[in-house]
C-alpha cells in the first residue's frame, strides 16, 4: 500500500458524496478561472488576430523552427560538456590524494552557489559583450550543470553496495579498474534519472541566452515581439514549446529506463533498488 | 580591485533587493507549494490531477518564460501587482512546484504508523494532515526545502533586466563600467551569493537537529 492511500479511509455513502462535490466545486473553480483569463484576454483586445499572426506565418514559424535548432545544439553542447566536466570532477572529488580532492571540491561548491546567470554575464564580459554568440552560455552552463553533475556522479558512485568494490579489490584490481569496471557501469544505472532532470535544468535554462542576446528560441521571440508588440503571446508560445520538448525528454528517459530495468536479472534489480535508495 | 571597494555600496544594495526578492517569493511559494502538495496527496482524484498538472506545467517552463508573461503580459491583460509583485509573482508560481514536489516526498516518507494511528482514533483528512503528517513532513523535508531555497536565490537573478537593482544587475553594470577590475568584481558578487548560500544551509543544519524527530 503506498503512503497516499493511507492517508485516508476507504470512503463510506457520505465522504463520496462530499469527495463528488469538492471536485464538482473543483471543476466549477477551474471552468471559471479559466473562463475569467479568456475574458480578460478577449476584452482587453490580445486575442486580436494580428497579434498571433507571426505564429501561423510560414516564414515566422521557420525563424521558430531554426530557433528551437539553435536551443537544441545549445542544449546538447552543454550536455555533452557537463557530462565531461562531471565524471572528470567526480573523480577528482573521489580522489585519495588531498591536492586534487580539495581543489575539486572547491571548484564544484563554487560553481554550484554561484547563480548560472551572473557566471554568464561574466563570460560574457570577456567576450566584450558580443552579441549573437553562444560561447558564454554554453560554457556557463558547463560549469553550473557540469558542477551538480560531478556531485551526482560522486554520490551514485558511492551508493554501489560497497561489497562490490571490497570483491573487486579482493580479486585484485587496482583503483582505476575497480571505479571503470564495477562501480559506474552499476552506478549509470542507478543515476539516469538524476542525470535527464539535469538534462531538463539544462534544456530551461538555455531561455537565459535571452540576456545576452545569444542565438536560441528566447532571442527569436525578441525579435518577433519587437516587430508585433506581442510579448505575451510570444511568451505564451515559447512556454508551451519548451514544455512540449521537456516532456518528450522526460518520456524518452521513462522508456530508456524501462529498458535497461527489464534487461536485468531479478537479483541485479534488487541491488539497483537498494543502491537508488541509498542515493536518495 | 579599487573600483570593487569603491563601488561596495552599490554591491551591499544589489543584495538587499535579492533578499528582499528572496523572501517575498519564498514565502509565496512555501505558500502555494504546502497547498498544492496537500491536493497531491488528497483522497479527491480530480484535486490530485489539478495538482499534478500545475506540477507538471510549471516545473517544464523556464522561469524566464514565465517572468516575461506576468512582468509584459499581464499589465496587457490589466492585471498589474507593479514589477516587483509581477516578479514575485512569477518566482513564487515556480518555485512553488518544486517545493510541493519535495513537501510531497516528504508526506511519502511519514511512517505509514502514523498516518494508521491518527485514522484509528477517528481523526479525518484534513486532521491526520494537519495535526499529524504535515508537521513531520515539514521536518524531513528542511533539506531538500532549503536547497529549493538556495535555488530561488540563484534565480533571483533573473529579475536583473526587469527593471530591479539586484546584485547581478549591479554586477552586469560594473563588469562594463570597469573592466580592468572585472576579476575582483565577479569574485565580490560571487562572494556575496555564497554568503546567503551559507547562512541558508546553516539555519537548515540548525532547524534539522532541533526538529529532528525523536524515534
Amino acid at each position: 500500500m503506498t503512503a497516499p492511500t493511507v492517508l485516508f479511509d476507504a470512503p463510506g455513502p457520505k465522504a463520496r458524496r462530499r469527495h463528488r462535490l469538492i471536485a464538482i466545486a473543483t471543476i466549477a473553480a477551474l471552468i471559471a478561472g479559466l473562463g475569467v483569463v479568456v475574458w480578460r484576454f478577449q476584452t482587453t483586445g490580445q486575442l486580436e488576430y494580428e497579434l498571433w499572426e507571426p505564429f501561423v506565418t510560414p516564414a515566422y514559424m521557420q525563424i521558430l523552427g531554426q530557433a528551437a535548432l539553435d536551443t537544441l545544439k545549445t542544449a546538447v553542447l552543454a550536455i555533452i560538456g557537463a557530462l565531461a566536466f562531471g565524471g572528470l570532477f567526480s573523480v577528482g572529488k573521489l580522489s585519495i590524494h588531498r591536492a586534487i580532492r580539495w581543489p575539486s571540491w572547491l571548484i564544484v561548491e563554487f560553481f554550484r552557489a554561484v547563480p548560472l546567470l551572473m557566471l554568464i554575464f561574466f563570460i560574457w564580459s570577456l567576450y566584450k559583450f558580443e552579441t549573437g554568440i553562444m560561447a558564454p552560455l554554453v560554457l556557463g552552463l558547463v560549469l553550473y550543470n557540469g558542477s551538480v553533475l560531478a556531485e551526482t556522479f560522486r554520490a551514485g558512485m558511492n551508493a554501489v553496495p560497497i561489497g562490490q568494490v571490497e570483491a573487486a579489490y579482493a580479486i585484485g584490481m587496482r583503483k582505476n579498474a575497480v571505479m571503470r569496471i564495477v562501480q559506474f557501469p552499476q552506478s549509470v544505472k542507478v543515476m539516469l534519472p538524476a542525470i535527464v532532470s539535469q538534462c531538463i535544468v539544462a534544456l530551461k535554462d538555455t531561455s537565459l541566452g535571452y540576456y545576452i542576446l545569444a542565438p536560441g528560441l528566447t532571442f527569436a521571440g525578441r525579435e518577433i515581439w519587437r516587430e508585433y508588440d506581442n510579448r505575451l503571446q510570444t511568451a505564451l508560445v515559447l512556454a508551451v514549446m519548451y514544455i512540449a520538448i521537456n516532456l518528450l525528454l522526460t518520456w524518452l528517459a521513462k522508456w530508456l529506463e524501462g529498458r535497461l530495468n527489464r534487461s536485468e536479472s531479478r537479483a541485479a534489480r534488487a541491488l539497483a533498488d537498494e543502491a537508488r535508495r541509498a542515493l536518495a | 580591485m579599487d573600483a570593487m571597494l569603491d563601488n561596495i555600496d552599490l554591491l551591499l544594495r544589489g543584495f538587499t533587493e535579492t533578499a528582499k526578492l528572496l523572501v517575498a517569493s519564498g514565502a509565496l511559494a512555501m505558500l502555494l507549494g504546502t497547498v498544492v502538495a496537500v491536493a497531491r496527496v488528497s483522497p479527491v482524484s480530480v484535486l490530485r490531477a489539478a495538482g499534478t498538472t500545475y506540477v507538471t506545467l510549471f516545473r517544464n517552463t523556464p522561469l524566464l518564460m514565465l517572468i516575461l508573461i506576468t512582468y509584459y503580459g499581464m499589465p496587457r491583460l490589466g492585471i498589474d501587482f507593479g514589477f516587483f509583485g509581477n516578479i514575485t509573482l512569477a518566482m513564487g508560481v515556480y518555485t512553488s512546484a518544486f517545493i510541493a514536489e519535495a513537501l510531497r516526498s516528504g508526506v511519502n516518507g511519514v511512517p505509514l504508523g502514523q498516518a494508521e494511528a491518527a485514522r484509528a482514533i477517528g481523526m479525518p483528512f484534513t486532521m491526520t494532515m494537519t495535526q499529524v503528517v504535515l508537521p513531520q513532513a515539514f521536518r524531513i523535508v528542511v533539506p531538500p526545502l532549503v536547497s529549493q531555497l538556495i535555488a530561488l536565490t540563484k534565480n533571483t537573478s533573473l529579475a536583473a533586466t526587469f527593471g530591479i537593482a539586484e546584485a547581478t544587475f549591479r554586477l552586469n553594470g560594473m563588469l562594463r563600467d570597469f573592466p580592468a577590475d572585472r576579476w575582483w568584481i565577479f569574485g565580490g558578487y560571487a562572494l556575496g551569493y555564497i554568503v546567503i548560500v551559507a547562512v541558508l544551509s546553516a539555519i537548515a543544519i540548525s532547524l534539522e537537529r532541533r526538529w529532528k524527530v525523536g524515534r
